[in-house]
């Protein structure tokens, strides 16, 4: 309990920084919100109307103020571009980003965790080494080169799926997941092959100490020793890669989105920054931070799971 | 086991191979041999169908769906199958009564009168009143309560809106002014409607179905319409995140039309597509800022003009495609237009470089060009003008910023140097041609002449057409004799097109009019 509650206090100091890094930042790089929103042909009377609309006219630490508060009360402000509340336009976009999150960590358990074991099994053996090359092959291509190549060879060539064909979770369920296959698929697989180079790293290495040579001598099978004893102890160091991944997944994978057109928060995010939408960054950003946050806590509660020794220091 | 290792080896080989291969066919393939259609005639064969449903790829989300609150040409481009003005433009660039059936000037410039068309419907059903005309261009004017600016800049010569009669109003400008007519395109609405933002209402062809930013902007057949209903019943306008997941919508067929290609993707596409082409409509120009070294000084501005060869840009970067203009004008103004001026500087290296001699650069000089980093074609463009200004000595070099960037420090902070952008205007000849008075706000290059602003009070003045004529075309002359910038090109649009369908057509205009284009039937 006392640990859970240190958790908090944490989550809650670094978001507090985090916000007001978010928020300073702004104020620091070059480009004006309101010249970006009225472009080219503004007077001097409607920067200066519109500046007084969206409250810029007010001191930096009243502003902050404004925003923080409006944060714990659940407001998250006005999108300056689209003159609508930022909480709407989020509301469309997470879904995407979470089911896109969803799928990608389905694929990556389902296939990592058989694909490392198996590995591990046969890393002394010469199909181990053909799939150790195959392996960093797999492990080199960056998720958005993957989804290139996805969208060449089974939607223009094979045409499984139409690229650029988004279907809404609103029109129908099976085509929205089914056009997120593709996009999953091409963050998913890099990804996997880390997790599957770690997870046979960490079974070899388990492998050395006394408890392996002693379930052994006990009488026990290969599978049995790999799956009861090692496999435990081999996760911890892949739990604390497969968090870090989980909490990159889940911010939205800016690249792959725009690779497939798929209107989900990355793309959102990239847009707000280049329009100087602050509200709608400082929001995404602070969403984010509070993802690696959360999953990290998680992978620490997880550390004590697998082996209750680790006292981890909050 | 050595065998199967190898086997698995060279499969993999010529995987990779094929799929290297797979990307290189793009660009080579059919390259030149786009066909120039022209926006086809109703042939037997190309008898237009009622119905069905197209997804137009666009570039830019859009940045308010309140017609009044627009600043981005994308937005107005896509908005105008909605929104309709008292008057709209058509594809030749004469305005046309639209919620209006008719309009009078009076003589002197300073009261317009306009007659309601009968039988104009919003998309919400309610029929257009002379009130609902009023409020908009109250609202636009900035004169409803609780509003302190003008929604539209223009509008603040208007000093009366009177209502004549139920069918007639009569608009009272502080002095003549005969150029407010093309702002009178500014789209009428409802009467203290206020869900603009969210759910636009307006009377064009076409009616608001739904939104979703960064994703699509949908619409449906206005089938109430007063023109006759368009033939398509429904469009999607879908942002594209950038040209290469366009392309793969073009190529999958999953976007039937995309507005913005460049000439390599033209000729990629063009066996599976058709490629339309027509001017942009943009002013594109070495823009140079009149007020700092070395451009300060006449003789290096034309010095710059003598050593750009804007015919070797087209031909480098677009295949030829685009027209070349000679001043701050293109040919969409007709009768204003100074086409002639194209020519006063012909490509002249000796030239330039006694110019620069004289002005006492005989080594040259460096300079920088600020281009905005999401225009694709400004940079390409630049990359050229870098090579061409090398062969007088000026060592230029290319700084990329972010849009908004460019907008507070270029043209707001005028802290730049140089710089390569379009600009597009409004059909009124002194939205491009105001921008070059001492004083405006838009001066971003700071031109300042005395002769100039006489002629530009003149000529905004003028209710003879004659003189104003005239006057603009003198202006447009002021601009090239002092080289104020070095003028390139009015570049190509180039459009793919699905092959079933017809009917598009290109305006002076940024707009993007969907009412007439159909699928051919069979």
């Amino acid at each position: 309990m006392k640990f859970m509650i240190k958790k908090i206090i944490t989550l809650v100091i670094t978001l507090f920084f985090i916000s007001i890094a978010a928020f300073l930042a702004f104020q620091i790089i070059p480009g004006d919100p309101v010249l970006s929103l009225l472009g080219m042909e503004a007077t001097e009377g409607q920067i200066e109307a519109m500046r007084e609309q969206l409250g810029l006219n007010e001191p930096l630490l009243v502003r902050y103020g404004n925003w923080i508060l409006g944060l714990l009360k659940g407001d998250f402000g006005l999108s300056y571009h689209y003159q609508i509340p930022v909480a709407n336009l989020l509301k469309d976009k997470f879904p995407v980003t979470f089911a896109l999150a969803g799928l990608t960590i389905l694929f990556m358990f389902l296939s990592a965790f058989p694909i490392g074991l198996f590995y591990a099994r046969f890393a002394e053996k010469k199909i181990g080494r053909v799939f150790q090359i195959i392996n960093q092959t797999v492990m080199a291509i960056p998720s958005f080169f993957l989804g290139i190549i996805i969208t060449l060879i089974f939607g223009l060539l094979l045409k499984w799926f139409t690229p650029g064909k988004y279907i809404s979770y609103t029109e129908s369920l099976t085509g929205f997941f089914g056009y997120l296959i593709a996009p999953a698929a091409a963050i998913a697989i890099p990804k996997t092959a880390m997790i599957v180079k770690f997870l046979q790293n960490s079974v070899l290495a388990q492998r050395q100490n006394d408890y392996v040579r002693t379930a052994f001598s006990k009488g026990n099978t290969e599978n049995r020793v790999l799956y009861v004893h090692i496999l435990k102890n081999a996760c911890i160091p892949v739990v604390t890669i497969l968090g870090m991944m989980i909490a990159e997944i889940m911010a939205g994978s800016i690249v792959v989105e725009q690779v497939f057109g798929l209107p989900g928060l990355g793309r959102l995010l990239v847009a707000s920054i280049e329009a100087r939408d602050y509200p709608v960054v400082q929001v995404i950003v602070i969403y984010i931070a509070a993802t690696v946050v959360i999953v990290n806590g998680i992978v620490d509660i997880l550390y004590r799971f697998l082996d209750p020794r680790i006292r981890v220091e909050a | 086991m050595k065998k199967q290792l190898q086997r698995i080896l060279f499969m993999l080989m010529v995987f990779s191979v094929t799929i290297a291969l797979y990307g290189c066919t793009g660009g080579k393939e059919g390259e030149g041999d786009i066909t120039e259609s022209l926006p086809e005639s109703n042939t037997a064969q190309n008898e237009p169908k009622k119905g069905g449903s197209i997804v137009v790829g666009i570039q830019q989300d859009l940045d308010s769906l309140d017609p009044h609150m627009i600043e981005a040409a994308g937005t107005s481009e896509v908005l105008f199958n909605i929104f309709e003005g008292l008057v709209k433009p058509d594809e030749n660039g004469e305005l046309v009564p639209a919620v209006a059936s008719g309009y009078k000037i009076s003589e002197d410039g300073t009261t317009y009168t306009f007659t309601l068309r009968e039988g104009v419907k919003f998309h919400n059903g309610q029929p257009v009143t002379i009130e609902d005309v009023i409020y908009s261009i109250q609202r636009c004017a900035g004169r409803l309560e609780g509003q302190t600016e003008p929604l539209v800049s223009a509008y603040s010569v208007i000093t009366e809106v009177n209502q004549v009669d139920e069918k007639t109003v009569e608009l009272v400008l502080e002095q003549g002014n005969t150029e407010l007519i093309g702002y009178l395109t500014a789209a009428i609405i409802p009467k203290d409607y206020t869900e603009q933002n969210t759910n636009p209402v307006g009377t064009g062809p076409f009616r608001f179905v739904s939104y979703s930013p960064q994703h699509a902007f949908v619409m449906e057949a206005n089938e109430e319409y007063w023109g006759g209903a368009p033939y398509l019943d429904k469009v999607e306008f879908r942002i594209v995140a950038n040209t290469d997941s366009a392309m793969l919508g073009l190529k999958s067929g999953s976007i039937d039309i995309y507005p913005y290609l460049t000439s390599d993707q033209a000729a990629e596409l063009s066996s599976q597509m058709n490629i339309l082409s027509g001017p942009a409509n943009i002013v594109q120009a070495l823009f140079l800022n009149n007020q700092v070294e070395p451009f300060q000084d006449i003789r290096v501005r034309q010095a710059l003009c003598y050593a750009v060869n804007v015919q070797e840009i087209m031909d480098m970067i677009a295949d030829g495609y685009g027209t070349k203009i000679g001043t701050g004008m293109f040919s969409a103004f007709h009768q204003y237009y100074r086409e002639d001026l194209k020519d006063y500087y012909q490509t002249d290296i000796v030239k330039a470089k006694e110019l620069l001699t004289e002005a006492g650069y005989p080594n040259g000089f460096e300079m920088t060009i600020t281009v905005p980093s999401n225009y694709q074609f400004h940079i390409d463009t630049a990359q050229v003008l870098v090579e061409q200004l090398k062969q007088v000595g000026i060592m230029a070099k290319i700084e990329l910023i972010e849009w908004a960037s460019w907008l507070t420090e270029v043209y707001r902070g005028r802290n730049y140097q140089s710089t390569v952008v379009g600009l597009d205007a409004e059909l009124a000849p002194k939205a491009l041609m105001g921008r070059y008075q001492s004083d405006s706000t838009k001066n971003f290059v700071n031109f300042s002449d005395k002769e100039y602003d006489e002629v530009l009070i003149q000529a905004v003045n003028s209710i003879d057409m004659q003189e104003k004529i005239e006057t603009y075309q003198r202006l447009q002359e002021i601009l090239t004799e002092q080289a104020a910038s070095v003028y390139l090109q009015d570049p190509a649009k180039l459009v793919a097109m699905n092959k079933e369908l017809a009917g598009f057509v290109f305006y002076p205009v940024y707009v993007l009019d969907m009412s007439k284009v159909y699928f051919k039937a069979e």
